[in-house]
């Protein structure tokens, strides 16, 4: 299991990067592996408003749909068009594949950082 | 109904290879496997060779004098011309003529005869069997002794080879060997599966699975023989477009609407089914669809043309070696014609598809 250092964490398995007033989305190496092949990202559009909790896109992987949810409130700023032509780069480089780029965040401060979410991950198991 | 969940005698072996267990049909059975995922597993069935543990199924005997003429009744084949070493496949139905199952019956023997149905519904089946069994005959339900691997993939036969004489692997589709040891254990070898690729189903005793399933793994190494789990059984069995009971199939459906009217064979005298499917009539059809749209169709989404609802998805995934999303739908018959563009509604968004010849996929032989 891979968990980087330096980005937070929900209980949901996305993580967010902060870059300043903005921050960036994607799933976990948990939630990766979890999910399986991911063929299909239902890529949510620039200007929609997501709140935390809530899901705001889901994914396909070979099995199954997943619902994503929103580590944090905020509105989509850029959304990772790469993940059109090729989802399964959330896969093989989850830090990597962001899904979105929020601004206006809320909620930060209910994130877990690295160390916690590895305890997270690991009570879950 | 709360049951506790059943293994089958390769639970330890799924285990040791990394296999991702969950629930199906009452078992505990590997969804896929921690070293492949998917689509590899899809991709070596295709391209190589696979093994999956299908020992889940359900297996009974039918035998004596009036063994024949039962199956005539309860099945829509003919089996008249069976002979013995061949299988045939068959829908059976209820008197309205919706689908109890489809499984697929084994000539043993003449009076003796070996039926291989799914898992999910093998109590039904016998329970339904029992009761409209007619003269002399008995029904046993061996399923609980016997483990069943399927061995797929254009090199299924090169890894049989290395384990069984050739004379006792069988040659033709839809043949089988009845005693023919592998690596030294004895298993009914059938050249069947549920892949749409060349392949072998392993019949053996519980006791005798691990082994099996252990040389086969060894002696399949040098041709990228990897074991594969019940999510590429189920791509697999999608891109080859064969139907599966409980979506394609079920007991509101006639056979004739699933597209199996070459396994009912009207000319029979009768059998139980037959008057209801003639009366049914074709109002519905099994159709493929391509997905035109963005996006993967699953099962019991709704389909539309313009704003008419014509039918429903009945099974859908993404096709790992076609490389692309597809689904099977059951529609109003009306609109079965291939190159009819419709609408799939997905959560609430309609993505377009188009419907396709059957199969989507069909190996060169």
């Amino acid at each position: 299991m891979n968990i980087m250092q330096g980005l937070l964490y929900s209980k949901t398995h996305e993580w967010v990067k902060v870059e300043g007033d903005r921050v960036r989305v994607g799933l976990s190496d948990f939630a990766q592996h979890e999910m399986g092949d991911i063929v299909f990202v239902n890529l949510p559009e620039e200007g929609d408003m997501v709140t935390a909790g809530e899901a705001f896109t889901d994914i396909e992987s070979v099995k199954a749909v997943s619902d994503v949810y929103a580590p944090v409130s905020g509105r989509i700023v850029a959304v990772n068009e790469e993940l059109a032509d090729d989802p399964a780069l959330i896969n093989s480089d989850c830090y990597e594949a962001w899904i979105v780029e929020l601004e206006e965040v809320g909620g930060l401060d209910d994130l877990m950082d690295s160390t916690a979410y590895e305890t997270f991950v690991a009570s879950a198991e | 109904m709360e049951e506790k969940l059943l293994r089958t005698p390769l639970y330890e072996c799924h285990l040791a290879a990394g296999g991702k267990i969950v629930p199906f049909a009452g078992y505990e059975l590997p969804v896929q496997y921690e070293k492949s995922g998917v689509i590899t597993e899809h991709m070596a069935v295709r391209e190589k060779v696979g093994m999956f543990d299908v020992s889940h199924m359900g297996e009974v005997i039918l035998s004596g004098p009036d063994a024949l003429a039962n199956l005539q009744n309860l099945m829509t084949n003919d089996y008249s011309d069976l002979a013995d070493g061949f299988v045939r496949y068959s829908p059976m139905c209820y008197e309205n003529g919706g689908v109890v199952d489809d499984l697929l019956v084994y000539k043993l023997e003449d009076n003796l005869y070996y039926i291989v149905v799914n898992a999910s519904n093998r109590h039904k089946d016998v329970e339904w069997m029992q009761k409209n069994l007619k003269g002399d005959v008995q029904l046993k339900d061996i399923s609980d002794d016997v483990a069943q691997i399927a061995l797929q993939g254009p090199l299924a036969e090169a890894v049989l080879k290395k384990l069984a004489a050739e004379s006792d692997i069988p040659q033709k589709n839809y043949t089988f060997v009845r005693k023919a040891p592998v690596g030294g254990i004895d298993c009914l070898i059938s050249r069947t599966g549920y892949t749409g690729e060349d392949g072998f189903e392993l019949y053996t005793a519980n006791a005798d699975a691990p082994a099996l399933w252990n040389k086969l793994l060894e002696a399949g190494e040098e041709f990228g023989l990897i074991p594969c789990g019940l999510g590429a059984r189920d791509t697999l069995r999608m891109e080859a477009a064969m139907p599966l009971y409980g979506h394609e199939m079920d007991e509101t459906i006639s056979p004739w609407e699933t597209g199996l009217g070459w396994a009912v064979k009207m000319a029979k005298e009768d059998f139980i089914g037959k008057a209801a499917i003639e009366a049914t009539g074709r109002p519905r059809a099994r159709v493929g669809l391509k997905i035109t749209g963005r996006g993967i169709v699953r099962e019991h989404c709704d389909v539309y043309v313009g704003d008419q609802k014509i039918g429903h998805s009945t099974s859908g995934t993404h096709c790992p070696y076609l490389g692309m999303p597809v689904a099977m739908a059951l529609v109003d018959a009306a609109y079965k014609e291939v190159g009819t563009q419709m609408e799939v509604e997905v959560r609430g968004r309609r993505i377009s598809a188009e419907v396709v010849k059957l199969p989507f996929y069909k190996r060169e032989k």
